[in-house]
């Protein structure tokens, strides 16, 4: 056994008394092998990882029971220093968010070699060495860019050069902390098939942790399932994918997107016309002071038509232009060319008052509910909002009784109306976006990656939700995902964007039973949504 | 980086012209600038005959022409109470205002550092609790009074420091210690905040994982990061020291800048005044600059953009 | 990790005024160094409106048996607790008098600078475009002014006097809550809530008012409080200097200079009064600490769950 932990329990001091962060946990993971630690936000997935590596500070966190058993020693009971030189050397750990992880003011290159001087290798050794593991993780030309700084590396390379920097000393276990979540699809799965060479060849030990299903069952030989702070299932992750003993786990497994049937096409009449529409940033000097800089097609020629009733999925990467897209649909941003037409009616160069109108006909549900929602504002008045803007929607005496109304048909309550945004959770929070969407009663609503910032078994929920209203309401819904399984359960059509260009467009069935671009069949491919060897 | 310092550079110079208009507008507004360049118990025919002299009765587009000449010349006029080039006097007084600031800014910045940065490592310690409250009281009290309740206690009663004027390095005990206070209690609190900051970040967290040892933490990965903020409000404190050096040249007879400033606004010597604030203007405009390059220095991401 | 500790964010709270006022007082008296700083600002306040008229006599009043008596003897009475000066007259009452120029001073200038500061802020950050630049620009070339520099050449050319030097302190500090505001606003027209009003069709007016200003707000609070200390540190210095207040007129650090005279013979007459400007001084920003807390809408929500 080459870790083990046993069972560890940590809590964490707050003003509302101790938070049992982790209670009773135990795992342990072989050499060779991969154990996912799999949860969701507040599950305290990665607490017991980080008690495995000293990065709880106690005090304030107490830890009152449990071992940490690192090849039979416990780490628990090693003084400081003891567990610095194992810390890089022995296990070492990579992180979510690689740009915060890597420090902006010293070049990669100096912080690979970091790893290897702490734990006394010579600096032009461990100079020399850097170069191998920047070729090995895949980074081009490793002498010149040794000497960049982190950002000037993409998303993908700064997660490749942490793990540069983590294998450096060949350690008998890796930690990886949500590996890939801040990584597209495509990158993802690169990044993870990167990890599992490292692993067969150094023969390593790794403890993912994950809140993605799809990661679990791609690389993980066996998997622990957390919820608020206990281990409820554990087993080989064949066995937990395919016969889940937990009531959590069975819930999880039925909230993965993309394994339900298509949905049909409503036919109706054309609702919204996209006619080659370009937007491009940047190219002029607008200021005497600012320099020129170069033009960025954010979005490219694109034309598309989307019937009365239908759901237009749009997926693409990040810079693919489909966030510029669904703010031009809503009249945020002016095509730099081309036209985009609403009920026949071209959106630009309209009047101010006609403009006003529209924007009763088209509303939005944003990616992060925190951020879409004012923190100084009463739910009441977030969701009476657009009454306010447009009096003669509804008198303000029907306000109250409006809102509470909304409020029980995003499936929350009508007394919830004089909290604020803060005391709720996400789901909670998009379930009151989505009723601000629908106080106007709209016929299209733009969901800009709106279920993107939620946990996937409440991404199930709110997708429900807007299942729901669609067949209520009629409503349509222009909906701008990363995510490809989630598109395919709720979509009826699909544009697949790159480079600011549509390059597959037409029913899901079509485009997802048979993609023809390589660009969608790799995305498909990525994404788990098709099996890794078919296409 | 080039360009950021360029773009910067002209900012400053663009203030630098604003300047230059603002002063001399101000003395047109009040009439005939003669009434500020002469003395007050001039005569009607002295007043005339000085407009005559310098041009105030053409038109105010060929004054201000004639004064931009001038300025770019280093011509401000003679000081009405020496009967000297005005700039003359200002140069001759600068040296001495620098080398005030040039002992100030390095000893603030030595304090604030290390204090900010030790204080940050036990947030709510003794040491963190004493530092703040002392830096507190830096920043809140009137440099005047700390000059004079030195003198008092220092010089009057102690009698280990003299009271004023310059010669002895134990002239400049007193007023370096003032004139350090409060920017060195403004930045102790700043150094402390972001020092905080860094050290709750993730590349720490990753740092300690990688086994890097506690000091290095702070000394290598934490503090280069958090003196970006720092580097920052320093610059704005380095256009404080002028306003300090006022008063500390004055209360203890320094023959700076400063006091070569409030003296002539004392006599009504308008030549000198002009002359001094567009040279301590200058001063300060570098100062951004130097303050501007270091940023660049210690964060790539400004070099890169 | 303390980002995985879960958070139990849907407790029950009736939200209810009341309760958050009473939530907001026990946090000031939790925090002891406000609780103090909030008592002294409260005492200067007082002494600054109704003081003067109180103490106008004691303050003028030549009392023999006061002239240069000493601090902390109560021989001539309790109004000379701080001692008396040259002439006899009680140096608490004057520095009570003197409260009231040297409140009314800084509190009108840093009114002023808000005002017009925040108005051309919001402008500058919400509207850009050239104006923005223009602004900008002039925000700097004052800023990088040392505000002493600026105070001197306006006080030069136009008389000193209790307008003129609100007025120049005033213009020096407009720039720093302009450059602060258009930040802010900067940041928060990206926001999500507010592109979120944009795109439901909201009136600028309405995205400026309802949306961005009392978000701005807090931090404006905040930075008045820091700036109405720094403010009367500059003016009592202006005036220590013989360029700000001129006698009969009177401020605190018009008294410290005046005292500086008898700085051998009766130290009392600068120490009170430049104690009385730090202690203010150190209130206002001790007040600030506590208010950046209080005035984080997460912050207070916290406040009122453990209120409970």
């Amino acid at each position: 056994m080459l870790l083990s932990v046993r069972n560890l329990s940590i809590q964490f001091p707050s003003r509302a008394g101790l938070v049992r962060a982790v209670e009773d946990v135990s795992w342990d993971v072989n050499a060779g092998e991969t154990l996912a630690i799999l949860g969701e936000s507040g599950s305290g997935k990665s607490v017991s990882a980080s008690a495995v590596m000293n990065l709880i500070e106690t005090p304030p966190a107490v830890i009152p029971q449990g071992q940490i058993l690192f090849e039979g020693h416990d780490l628990l009971q090693a003084d400081a220093e003891t567990r610095r030189r194992i810390n890089g050397k022995s296990i070492s750990m990579i992180f979510q968010d690689p740009l915060a992880a890597l420090n902006p003011v010293y070049p990669v290159g100096w912080q690979i070699a970091e790893t290897m001087r702490v734990h006394g290798i010579a600096p032009d050794v461990a100079q020399a060495r850097v170069i191998e593991l920047l070729a090995r993780v895949g980074i081009s030309e490793p002498e010149r860019r040794m000497k960049d700084y982190p950002h000037q590396f993409s998303g993908g390379q700064r997660q490749r050069i942490m793990i540069a920097s983590a294998i450096a000393l060949k350690p008998k276990l890796l930690i990886a902390d949500e590996p890939t979540s801040a990584l597209d699809v495509t990158v993802q799965a690169r990044v993870l098939d990167l990890l599992k060479e490292i692993q067969a060849e150094d023969g390593m030990g790794m403890v993912l942790i994950t809140h993605d299903l799809t990661v679990v069952e791609r690389v993980a030989d066996r998997v622990v399932v957390m919820q608020a702070g206990r281990i409820v299932e554990s087993g080989t992750s064949a066995e937990v994918m395919r016969n889940p003993q937990h009531d959590y786990t069975r819930r999880l497994l039925d909230a993965i997107p993309g394994r339900a049937g298509f949905s049909d096409i409503a036919a109706g009449r054309p609702m919204l016309e996209v006619q080659s529409v370009s937007k491009i940033y940047g190219g002029l000097a607008r200021q005497f002071a600012r320099l020129r800089t170069q033009p960025v097609r954010a979005v490219d020629d694109v034309s598309f038509t989307m019937a009365k009733g239908e759901t237009l999925g749009v997926v693409g990467e990040s810079g693919s232009g489909k966030s510029t897209l669904a703010r031009m649909i809503l009249g945020l941003d002016d095509p730099t060319s081309g036209v985009i037409r609403f009920d026949g009616r071209a959106m630009q160069g309209q009047s101010e008052a006609e403009a006003y109108k529209m924007r009763r006909r088209v509303q939005f549900v944003f990616q992060d509910p925190t951020a879409s929602l004012n923190p100084r504002m009463t739910v009441q008045q977030i969701i009476a909002e657009p009454w306010a803007i447009h009096p003669d929607v509804l008198p303000k005496s029907q306000w109250r009784t409006r809102v509470a109304e909304l409020l029980e048909q995003v499936g929350l309550k009508p007394d919830h109306a004089d909290r604020h945004p803060h005391q709720f959770s996400g789901g909670q929070r998009q379930r009151i976006a989505i009723a601000r969407a629908l106080a106007l009663k709209p016929e299209l609503i733009v969901c800009d990656e709106a279920v993107s910032a939620l946990d996937v078994s409440v991404q199930a929920q709110v997708i429900d939700l807007l299942k729901d209203l669609r067949r209520d309401y009629g409503l349509s819904y222009v909906f701008v995902a990363h995510d490809l399984a989630l598109v395919r359960d709720f979509a009826t059509s699909v544009l697949v964007m790159y480079g600011g260009r549509i390059v597959e467009q037409g029913p899901v069935r079509d485009v997802y039973d048979n993609p023809q671009h390589d660009y969608t069949k790799a995305l498909l491919r990525a994404s788990g949504v098709i099996p890794q060897q078919a296409a | 980086m080039g360009s950021f310092i360029f773009k910067r550079s002209f900012q400053s110079i663009l203030s630098l012209i604003f300047l230059v208009i603002v002063v001399f507008f101000l003395a047109r507004m009040t009439g005939s600038p003669a009434m500020l360049y002469l003395p007050p118990e001039a005569t009607q025919d002295q007043i005339d005959a000085y407009n005559a002299l310098h041009g105030f009765d053409d038109p105010l587009i060929v004054q201000f022409g004639s004064f931009i000449t001038g300025v770019f010349q280093g011509d401000f006029g003679n000081s009405l109470q020496y009967s000297r080039p005005a700039l003359d006097m200002v140069l001759a007084a600068f040296p001495t205002t620098l080398a005030l600031a040039a002992v100030t800014m390095p000893l603030v910045l030595l304090i604030s550092i290390v204090t900010g940065a030790l204080a940050a490592y036990h947030p709510g310690g003794v040491f963190d609790r004493l530092a703040s409250l002392i830096s507190l009281i830096g920043a809140s009290m009137p440099n005047f009074w700390v000059a004079i309740v030195g003198v008092l206690v220092f010089a009057v009663t102690l009698n280990v420091l003299p009271t004023s004027g310059t010669g002895t390095w134990q002239h400049w005990v007193l007023p370096v210690a003032v004139l350090v206070l409060r920017p060195a209690g403004v930045l102790v609190q700043v150094m402390r905040t972001s020092m905080m900051t860094a050290l709750s970040s993730v590349y720490v967290k990753a740092a300690k994982a990688k086994g890097v040892k506690a000091r290095a933490i702070i000394f290598v990965h934490a503090l280069r990061n958090s003196l970006l903020p720092v580097i920052t409000v320093a610059s704005d404190q380095a256009a404080g020291i002028v306003n300090g050096a006022v008063i500390v040249e004055t209360v203890f007879g320094f023959p700076g800048i400063g006091k070569l400033m409030i003296d002539s606004v004392l006599m009504r010597d308008f030549a000198v005044i002009q002359a001094a604030i567009l040279v301590t203007a200058l001063a300060v405009f570098l100062i951004n600059i130097i303050v501007d390059i270091s940023y660049a220095f210690v964060d790539p991401r400004i070099r890169h953009s | 990790m303390p980002s995985s500790i879960p958070a139990s964010v849907t407790a029950e709270l009736p939200a209810a005024q009341g309760r958050r006022k009473s939530a907001i007082l026990r946090s000031l008296l939790r925090d002891r160094y406000a609780t103090v700083s909030v008592i002294f600002l409260l005492i200067v306040l007082g002494c600054a409106i109704v003081g003067p008229t109180l103490l106008a006599e004691q303050a003028r009043a030549l009392n023999l048996k006061g002239r240069n008596a000493a601090p902390f003897s109560l021989d001539a009475g309790w109004m000379f607790i701080l001692g008396g000066d040259a002439l006899g007259r009680s140096l608490l009452a004057r520095i009570v008098v003197a409260s009231q120029n040297t409140i009314l001073i800084s509190a009108t200038a840093v009114l002023f600078s808000v005002l017009v500061g925040g108005i051309l802020g919001l402008i500058a950050g919400y509207r850009g475009g050239w104006v923005g630049d223009v602004l900008l620009r002039l925000a700097d070339a004052i800023m990088t002014l040392p505000s002493m520099l600026l105070a001197m050449i306006v006080l030069f050319v136009f008389e000193p006097g209790v307008t003129n030097v609100i007025l120049v302190l005033a213009v020096s500090r407009i720039p720093i809550f302009m450059r602060t505001v258009r930040a802010e606003v900067l940041e928060l027209k990206q926001r999500m809530f507010v592109v979120a009003a944009r795109a439901t069709g909201a009136s600028t007016s309405r995205i400026l008012l309802r949306h961005i200003a009392p978000m701005v707000l807090p931090t404006i609070i905040n930075l008045a409080a820091l700036e109405m200390a720094f403010v009367m540190l500059v003016e009592s210095g202006l005036s220590f200097l013989g360029i700000g207040i001129q006698p009969p007129e009177v401020t605190w650090g018009l008294m410290v200079a005046d005292g500086r005279n008898y700085l051998g013979s009766a130290w009392w007459l600068a120490f009170w009064p430049g104690l009385a400007i730090m202690l203010t001084a150190m209130s206002l920003n001790l007040l600030t600490n506590w208010l950046r807390v209080v005035t984080d809408p997460v912050e207070r929500w916290r406040l009122e769950t453990e209120a409970r």
